[in-house]
């Protein structure tokens, strides 16, 4: 029964997806029940898979393509990461945007194309060699295109066209590198420590183009500096849509990738040898450094969370690329902290547009009496994502230096530092401006949001000072991170 | 064999003339006759080739007859296309 | 009578029952269809079994026989023109008919088998000769001036490539005294041999619409009736690429020279059908003018394969016609229902109407994927093999052309995709979505059988690998 519960999980979102697709518009209580049951199961489902796979269970589902070429879904505690993050947060996400569209058009489309994504997201996280990665990657692409153009304005058409172009030539190079590897290794199965064997020695060249090619390719997702044009365009979308795709589905998919990557294909000792792990470090550097930066001009709400997810997102690139265990344990937290961080921001984010019609910093004025409930979450998502102990980001910075020191790498002290300073010079102002400034004269009240608004920006921004107050439990992100990068590096 | 040579020649100049009027000719009917003539060459050459040193061999001329068979019906369906291609243009 | 000699004899029958009982035609056409699909899988059990299976027709035997071969390639193209044709039997079925589209499809379908299962120069020259009037008589069914003048060209062009094959085969005649397969590899010995084989090759690019001869082609494609153009540009102009593929397999080493100049100019298509397809207003000559890039990239999977017998590079290939028939089929279907329900298809005005995307819209998208090569269709698959391959032997620069072609495709077909999620401001509040047809089943059945194709590539692989007899 090894393939049943990867497989229940999968089709609890894929199997889902064309269900919503084909439903009328105006079937809403139908849509959202289906909805809501599918994504309660799969956090069921998840929940049992990470207990069996904390207890040593291993899943196994194959299905033959060809001689050598497998469609492979297993579960291991990296897979469990991801997957506990992307269930939960989809649960959260599609509640808030069944609340967030009501009344809106297509949501049929809209409901099922986020299943879809979601369906992606756990294929990713499950996938048992680099051909099933590629697989989900690139459906992970086609399934969002749908969400960034889903208000139709020409605006978001534009966004699209850039956001597909991105992501399909993303798509090319990593599919001409998967390919490459297959040739020149056979299957590439993911295995703790790489699975190259004696490959590095006999074609180094060729193993570098290969890692370059692969790493643009999940790169583009991860909008590692130069490949991120498309993240700031593709902010036309709707709020959930905005928040789903920063906080788990398609940054997170590259960056998860990156581990993958580094760690289950090539393995840290090859990269290291290779002498491919310093740039990508430089490069996860320059991203954190031009992602703050370029935040501090943003007026739009959005966008400035759209540039900090940028910088943010390449702290667990950095993580990985250091080559320390401590730095890896800051590193894969992050993909957790950082996601809970993220959709917290974003969620608040749409409350303040849906009820204010607060777009833009500088339209915060008063936000703390006007909706002090959001107000309060985008508080705690903001502090966290400055590193404020006892937040969920203060854990992952922690041990992010640490790490740097481990690996004889003082400059990362710095650059944490520095990345903080601007965390905070373009979070503050926001901050400043909702609770201490007075509302503009005449402004006249919202209105008021339903629960299905409220509740998931709270239950996020109390995980996040779950994940930094409860840090040392044993199935807190930071713990179950811990797990992983014993097997990594033991 | 001087005739055979001869033939060849002249199917070979049949083939050459007639694939020059139709690459540049729009009319509809001059195309259909450089159809023709097009046929009629090959057929010329596949003649030549039917004939050896031991007298002359059944199978090319089978050939022939079955690509004689084809060239009347085709110009047939092709005579009509361009009638109503015409007509169509009347209307 | 056995299997082989029933699936090419039912739809010629059919083809003479549904020309003398207008009436009953969309019934029997819809039934020769089943049943030809049923002995299609029946034979491809049968290979998958027990090997190649052949026949001599009359108990001519080679060199002059009328031999039917049924191997694994030619078992995965009768499978390929079975199941696009129970899709288009079905929208036929359904709408109202022309008079004379089902004896002219029955025909094509019974010259489509005849072909695949041939193994004998002359039996596929008489076979081309029907899928060739055939398909004409298919283009001009629509009765418009343009589809008129585009069904001459049709003729005309395709006149001129059976009497190059015809010329080609009298050619190969006189030097080996044969017209089976056996004669393919005995051409390559010898000057005129070579000359033999490129006349036929000549007349097989005509026929296919390979770049640069493929100027009669988005004319003939694009203004057919929406079932006629599938059937053109999912099977018909692969009869004439199996064969190019089909005399690769049997010429061996010695097919080189043209095998050279096959994946040029499958490059050169590969590009300037995508950028016709870039610029195209209207919606059917975008999808023709990606028929002309897609035989493109057929041709040059064929051309780059080296010696087909020593690579699996050809099997790549193989895949990519299946894929393209069922993907590009879908497309054509999908378009004719978006064009009725809008009245046009113009490509700039997809977006602004009073009108929801439907289901046909859907099946154009997922076709698109198909086309495109994106995981996990069998395109995809085709494209891995193609690529894997390419790597093996050092092919760089035709994985960088393919890459090119897949970017551009992918710009192309997402200019109607994008405009397909039409939505927000585009679309009046009480905008309606169109209902479902049967057309639309079609062309979702296909599109997603295009989708799915690549999971179940195992079927259509272990058939390819078959050895021949």
């Amino acid at each position: 029964m090894s393939f049943f519960l990867p497989l229940a999980i999968l089709m609890t979102s894929l199997g889902v997806a064309p269900v919503i697709l084909m439903m009328p518009d105006s079937a809403r209580r139908l849509r959202t029940g289906v909805n809501l049951a599918a994504a309660s199961l799969k956090v069921a489902l998840v929940a049992w898979l990470s207990y069996e796979v904390a207890h040593g269970t291993s899943f196994d589902l194959r299905h033959s393509i060809a001689q050598g070429l497998e469609l492979h879904l297993q579960a291991d505690a990296l897979s469990v990461l991801f997957l506990a993050l992307s269930s939960i947060l989809w649960l959260l996400t599609t509640i808030y945007a069944v609340g967030y569209l009501e009344g809106g058009t297509d949501r049929s489309r809209f409901f099922g194309f986020f299943s879809l994504c979601v369906a992606s997201t756990v294929g990713i996280a499950m996938a048992g060699n680099l051909f099933t990665f590629l697989v989900f990657f690139e459906l992970l692409t086609l399934a969002t295109w749908p969400l960034v153009v889903h208000r139709g304005t020409s605006e978001a058409h534009r966004a699209g066209r850039i956001y597909l172009a991105y992501t399909l030539g993303g798509g090319l190079a990593l599919t001409l590198g998967t390919i490459w590897l297959y040739a020149l290794a056979g299957e590439v199965a993911f295995e703790p420590r790489g699975v190259l064997g004696d490959i590095p020695e006999t074609s180094p060249l060729a193993l570098t183009a290969i890692f370059v090619l692969l790493i643009a390719g999940v790169g583009v997702k991860a909008a590692l500096v130069p490949l991120h044009g498309w993240l700031p365009l593709s902010m036309v979308a709707p709020a959930p849509v905005s928040a789903l795709l920063h906080a788990v589905a398609v940054v997170k998919a590259g960056a998860f990738g990156i581990m993958r990557i580094v760690y289950d294909v090539y393995g840290v000792e090859t990269v290291q040898a290779l002498g491919l792990a310093a740039p990508l470090a430089a490069l996860a550097a320059l991203t954190i450094l031009w992602g703050s930066f370029r935040a501090l001009t943003q007026d739009d709400l959005k966008k400035r969370l759209a540039y900090s997810t940028v910088s943010q997102v390449s702290y667990i690139t950095l993580g990985v690329a250091l080559i320390s265990p401590v730095a890896a344990i800051g590193g894969l937290a992050h993909l957790v902290h950082q996601g809970i961080m993220k959709i917290t921001l974003f969620l608040a984010a749409g409350n303040f547009a849906e009820g204010e019609g607060v777009k833009t910093v500088r339209a915060m004025d008063g936000m703390g009496k006007r909706m002090p409930g959001a107000m309060l979450a985008f508080t705690v998502g903001a502090l966290g994502m400055i590193g404020i102990p006892p937040l969920a980001g203060f854990v992952s910075k922690w041990y992010l230096g640490a790490g740097g020191l481990d690996a004889g790498q003082p400059m990362v002290i710095a650059l944490l530092a520095g990345s903080s300073l601007l965390n905070a010079a373009y979070f503050l102002p926001i901050l400043y401006r909702g609770w201490f400034c007075a509302p503009p004269e005449g402004v006249t009240p919202g209105r008021r949001l339903g629960w299905m608004l409220a509740i998931p920006p709270a239950t996020t921004a109390t995980l996040v000072l779950a994940a930094g107050l409860l840090a040392s439990a044993p199935f807190s992100p930071l713990g179950w991170t811990r797990f992983i990068v014993s097997l990594e590096y033991l | 064999m001087i005739s055979d040579f001869a033939f060849l020649i002249s199917g070979a100049g049949l083939i050459c003339l007639a694939l020059f009027r139709l690459a540049t000719s729009a009319d509809l009917l001059m195309r259909v006759l450089g159809l023709n003539v097009l046929a009629i060459g090959i057929a010329m050459v596949l003649l030549v080739s039917a004939r050896g040193a031991e007298g002359t061999d059944a199978v090319p001329q089978a050939f022939t007859l079955t690509g004689i068979v084809v060239l009347v019906g085709v110009t047939a369906a092709l005579l009509a296309l361009a009638e109503r291609v015409a007509e169509a243009r009347d209307e | 009578m056995s299997d082989i000699s029933l699936i090419v004899l039912l739809p010629l029958l059919a083809a003479v029952l549904t020309a003398a009982l207008p009436r009953q035609a969309a019934a029997i056409g819809t039934l020769a269809t089943g049943l030809n699909a049923f002995l299609a899988a029946n034979l491809g059990r049968q290979i998958l079994h027990s090997g190649t299976v052949t026949e001599a027709i009359g108990d001519w035997t080679a060199p002059l026989g009328i031999t039917f071969d049924a191997n694994g390639l030619a078992s995965v193209m009768l499978a390929m023109a079975a199941i696009v044709g129970l899709a288009v039997s079905l929208q036929a079925a359904a709408g109202p008919a022309r008079a004379g589209f089902w004896p002219l499809w029955m025909a094509t379908l019974g010259a489509l088998n005849g072909l695949f299962l041939s193994s004998d120069l002359f039996n596929i020259y008489v076979a081309f000769e029907i899928l060739g009037l055939a398909a004409v008589g298919l283009t001009a069914l629509a009765g418009t001036r343009a589809s008129l003048r585009a069904a001459f060209d049709y003729l005309t062009a395709g006149l001129v490539g059976s009497l190059l094959v015809l010329l080609g085969i009298a050619l190969s005649y006189s030097v080996t005294g044969r017209v089976d397969m056996e004669a393919v590899a005995m051409l390559t010995q010898s000057d005129t041999g070579r000359i033999a084989l490129a006349l036929i090759a000549a007349g097989l690019v005509v026929k296919a619409a390979l770049f640069p001869l493929h100027f009669w082609m988005p004319g003939a494609h694009s203004s057919a009736a929406p079932a006629a153009s599938a059937l053109l540009s999912a099977l018909v102009v692969k009869g004439a690429l199996y064969l190019v593929l089909r005399l690769s397999l049997e010429g061996g080493a010695g097919t080189e020279f043209l095998r050279n100049t096959l994946a040029v100019l499958g490059a050169g298509g590969m590009l300037w059908g995508a950028w016709n397809a870039l610029r195209a207003e209207r919606l059917k000559l975008l999808v023709a003018h990606s028929t002309v890039a897609q035989i493109g990239l057929i041709a040059l999977a064929i051309g780059v394969a080296g010696n087909p017998l020593e690579t699996g590079l050809w099997q790549a290939a193989a895949l990519l016609m299946l894929s393209h028939a069922l993907a590009k089929a879908a497309m054509f279907l999908a378009v004719g229902r978006i064009a009725e329900a809008l009245g046009h298809d113009r490509i700039s005005g997809l977006n602004r109407e009073e009108l929801r995307p439907g289901p046909a819209e859907f099946a154009f998208a997922i076709a698109a994927i198909s086309l495109v090569g994106l995981p996990p269709t069998a395109g995809f698959i085709g494209k891995w093999f193609l690529i894997e391959g390419l790597i093996d032997k050092g092919g760089i620069h035709w994985i960088a052309l393919i890459l090119l072609g897949t970017a551009l495709s992918a710009a192309y077909l997402s200019r109607v995709v994008s405009r397909c999620l039409r939505g927000g401001p585009h679309v009046s509040a009480t905008a309606r979505r169109p209902p479902w047809r049967t057309g639309d089943v079609a062309a979702l059945g296909l599109a997603t059988g295009a989708l799915l194709l690549g999971l179940a590539a195992a079927l259509p692989i272990s058939l390819l690998e078959t050895p021949f007899a």
